[in-house]
């Protein structure tokens, strides 16, 4: 008898299951613990406007903030490409700066939900997801009550 | 009168499937064979109906059928014959049609031509395929009949979303369908095993074909709709991490995984229950993908019929299916015995290793596509992305790459990497090993600014490709057989990917420009000059059209035309992109707005490499289709052979 096979049958069969069971759970439960905690670190936190303003994320961390494009505030710099105005949700104001082709549909008093992060006072956009019809608001704003949602129209007209 | 015609075949078809169902489940028990010779001319009478309400309702699209309510929602007379033919499966109704009808003709195609798995186990596959089936046509009657009519005919149809009208629309959905479809008879296989016991190397060598015929649709649908969204939506990106993309990437994994788990169990009986397991959960994994797109649970790009009552239906659907398979999974779970061993330094060993890491990567893209639910049941909003997904993703991802160039040239069973077989072995492998170092620390000390994710990528594919040819060596090619060939071409195909996404990250140039007609820029190796714009008109779109000549470093200009185009019906925009490819790259033009000031927004990407990402999609699915092509012609002499053995014997009067 050579080494090879009672090298083997170091594991019997039901070890051999065993083993295999236990590498697989510690390979997905691994995954699922990496991936909690990457995501703690790096989801990005929905915010509104008011959120915004009275619990500012930490500079630079990313985020969303969703809400109303405030009319008259849509301002073109004059590279033609970097575009400021302000999102609000009738409550609070936040400016924002955008450089890149805004998304199709993309006009004041619309909803928009910008991916990016705070620099000093103003919100940099890296993205901008626009309504994709006329009856789109954004699904993150869709709990707030009727009364809030017709005062952000009636701020926004 | 054909949308009458069509919801009464579909009706009969579900009736069949209740008769599949039912006669299938009966004729397992010993007093009721007699009625098993029913079920194979069932499953195709069922196919066969269900196919003719499928045309039934592109006959509606192609007429525009305006008391159709479906048509009116989704077409138009004046739309092009082809987008009139492709918006049939372009909303939620006719998407889901198509479903049912590739799962019926699937099952009716199994019942056709398979003919190696035990007449009990097949039945029982049959039987499962009803099973499912019936609960996509409840779905499909009660609660999203594309038939309806309205009780006023309208004068014009509402249109298609002019995102959709593209010839993107024509391939990649049934594609993408006949894959997650494809994973259903997979899911049939194991129920139909585990119920009549007979899990092993027979029944995975009759399911290997249809999860491999699957999982090459689904890898080609998945790279076609990247292509698509990449030149569609103009956002120069060509993966989004969308929860419709992760819907489609998750059964992909599952699929792959058990792709290489049957491989195991049917050339060394091991890996049965894990095998099993698998299957379930690549269609389940379909399921939760549908469940995900359609409810509108989550936010996504692609806007389809979104409908919480539809969502809870699925839901129910899933919980029904997934559940029992589960139940019925632990039930019999016992009773599957032990497969063959191996040690620790073999074949089977490398693809256990790449089985989990797969199954690492689905639990990371599962769990952070459901994560912003999770979230929101507590009040807090969240959203997750590439920052997450890359990274985590990676960490099983770059594991499994350096297992995947070894394990093919490992023996099955056992394998010593010390001696004459570590010199065959180790020494090309180190070889790759060092390629993949060198261009590793090349890359850190020549552009130190690219990132660890795209230096590792690229420095792993490089290794990775010559070492996915090392199979071949040392084999007389003619003689190799096809399926080898097609391993080395898909594992290749996954290095050329590889290497595409990590130069697409490390390399990209992006310019963003608001130019005047006449002004040049500089956009990387680009110099790119906005020569006039014009408008122009297509058969229901009008548009501003760009010309833009182009040079690549100072060779002879050429001229690419960039659009915003316009729809009418229904109103909509859409920023056609304009594409020169090179062997060594793309470049990328998008026409934007007039600013204020009569300048136009251009928007520029020099992208090294990129084509790479699809062609090697495309290669993993060449590959699949080698491996497909060899395994079916090895079954077919097989047949032909026991077909000469009998006649012989029965010449011989045996």
């Amino acid at each position: 008898m050579t080494a090879e096979p009672q090298r083997m049958s170091v594991l019997k069969p039901k070890h051999q299951r065993l083993v295999l069971v236990l590498f697989a759970l510690v390979a997905l439960i691994g995954a699922a613990l990496m991936a909690v905690y990457a995501l703690r670190g790096q989801a990005s936190y929905f915010y509104i406007p008011s959120d915004m303003v009275s619990h500012p994320p930490e500079s630079g961390r990313a985020v969303r903030l969703g809400g109303m494009v405030q009319k008259g505030s849509l301002k073109t710099m004059p590279d033609g490409v970097t575009i400021h105005f302000t999102v609000t949700d009738g409550k609070a104001y936040v400016p924002v700066r955008f450089s890149g082709i805004t998304p199709d549909l993309f006009v004041e008093g619309s909803g928009v939900v910008a991916d990016g992060r705070m620099e000093g006072g103003t919100f940099v956009a890296d993205n901008l997801l626009a309504k994709h019809d006329e009856k789109y608001v954004p699904r993150e704003m869709k709990n707030m009550t009727e009364s809030d949602a017709k005062q952000v129209v009636a701020q926004t007209k | 009168m054909i949308a009458e015609i069509g919801l009464a075949v579909l009706w009969l078809a579900a009736a069949l499937a209740v008769l599949q169902l039912v006669v299938g489940g009966l004729s397992l028990r010993p007093e009721g064979r007699v009625l098993a010779a029913l079920v194979r001319p069932v499953a195709v009478m069922q196919g066969v109906l269900v196919l003719a309400a499928f045309a039934a309702l592109i006959m509606l699209f192609v007429t525009t059928d305006l008391s159709v309510k479906l048509v009116v929602e989704n077409s138009h007379s004046a739309k092009p014959l082809i987008f009139k033919i492709a918006g049939t499966w372009g909303n939620h109704e006719g998407s889901m049609l198509m479903w049912v009808t590739i799962m019926a003709v699937a099952g009716a195609f199994v019942a056709v031509i398979e003919r190696r798995l035990d007449e009990a186990t097949l039945i029982a596959t049959l039987a499962g395929q009803a099973f499912i089936s019936l609960g996509f046509y409840a779905f499909l009657l009660f609660a999203s009949n594309p038939f309806a009519r309205l009780a006023q005919p309208a004068d014009e149809g509402q249109g298609l979303n002019p995102l959709l009208q593209d010839v993107g629309l024509a391939f990649h959905p049934p594609t993408l369908y006949v894959g997650y479809v494809g994973l259903s008879i997979a899911f049939s296989f194991a129920i139909g095993a585990l119920v009549t016991r007979n899990v092993g190397p027979g029944f995975a060598r009759a399911m290997r074909p249809w999860v491999l015929g699957a999982w090459i649709f689904l890898t080609l649908g998945i790279t076609a709709g990247s292509y698509w969204a990449y030149y569609t939506l103009g956002w120069g990106g060509w993966w989004f991490w969308d929860p419709v993309e992760n819907a489609s990437l998750m059964p992909w994994l599952a699929a792959t995984a058990l792709l290489h788990s049957v491989s195991v169990l049917a050339s060394r009986d091991a890996l049965r229950t894990w095998t099993v397991m698998l299957g379930v959960v690549a269609f389940s994994m379909s399921m939760v993908g549908t469940f995900l797109v359609r409810s509108g649970i989550l936010t996504s790009v692609h806007a389809f019929a979104v409908d919480p009552q539809r969502g809870a239906f699925i839901l129910a659907l899933l919980a029904i299916d997934i559940g029992g398979a589960l139940a019925l999974f632990t039930w019999r779970a016992g009773t599957v015995t032990e497969g063959k061993r191996f040690a620790f330094v073999s074949r089977e060993a490398a693809l256990v290793f790449n089985n989990v890491m797969l199954s690492g990567i689905l639990g990371i893209v599962l769990i952070g596509t459901l994560y912003p639910l999770v979230t929101e049941a507590y009040g807090v909003k969240v959203s997750v992305g590439a920052p997450y997904f890359n990274p985590a993703a990676a960490m099983f991802a770059f594991p499994m790459f350096v297992v995947m160039s070894v394990g093919p040239l490992l023996r099955w069973r056992h394998d010593r990497l010390t001696g004459e077989r570590g010199a065959r072995v180790a020494w090309p492998l180190l070889v790759c090993a060092a390629i993949t170092l060198s261009v590793l620390v090349g890359l850190e000390l020549v552009a130190h600014h690219i990132t660890l994710l795209p230096a590792l990528g690229l420095a792993i594919a490089s290794g990775l490709f010559p070492a996915s040819m090392l199979p071949l060596v040392g084999r007389n090619l003619r003689r190799t057989p096809l399926p080898v060939w097609g391993m080395v071409v898909a594992h290749a195909g996954i290095a050329v990917a590889l290497f595409g996404m990590a130069s697409e990250s490390a390399f990209s140039v992006e310019r963003l420009a608001a130019m005047t007609v006449g002004e040049t820029r500089d956009v990387g190796p680009w110099q790119v000059k906005l020569a006039s714009i014009m408008p122009v008109a297509g058969p229901n779109w009008t548009a501003l059209e760009a010309t833009v000549a182009i040079r690549y470093a100072g060779a002879a200009p050429v001229e690419l035309h960039p659009k915003a185009e316009t729809f009418s019906n229904p109103p909509g925009t859409r920023n056609e992109s304009a594409l020169k490819t090179r062997w060594n790259g793309q470049l990328y033009v998008v026409l934007g707005e007039q600013a204020t000031d009569g300048r136009w927004q251009m928007r520029f990407w020099w992208k090294p490499f990129v084509p790479l990402i699809w062609l090697g999609g495309a290669m993993v699915g060449i590959g699949g289709a080698l491996a497909l092509l060899g395994r079916v012609l090895t079954d077919i002499r097989r047949l032909v052979a026991k077909d000469k053995i009998a006649y012989r014997r029965m010449r011989q009067g045996r």
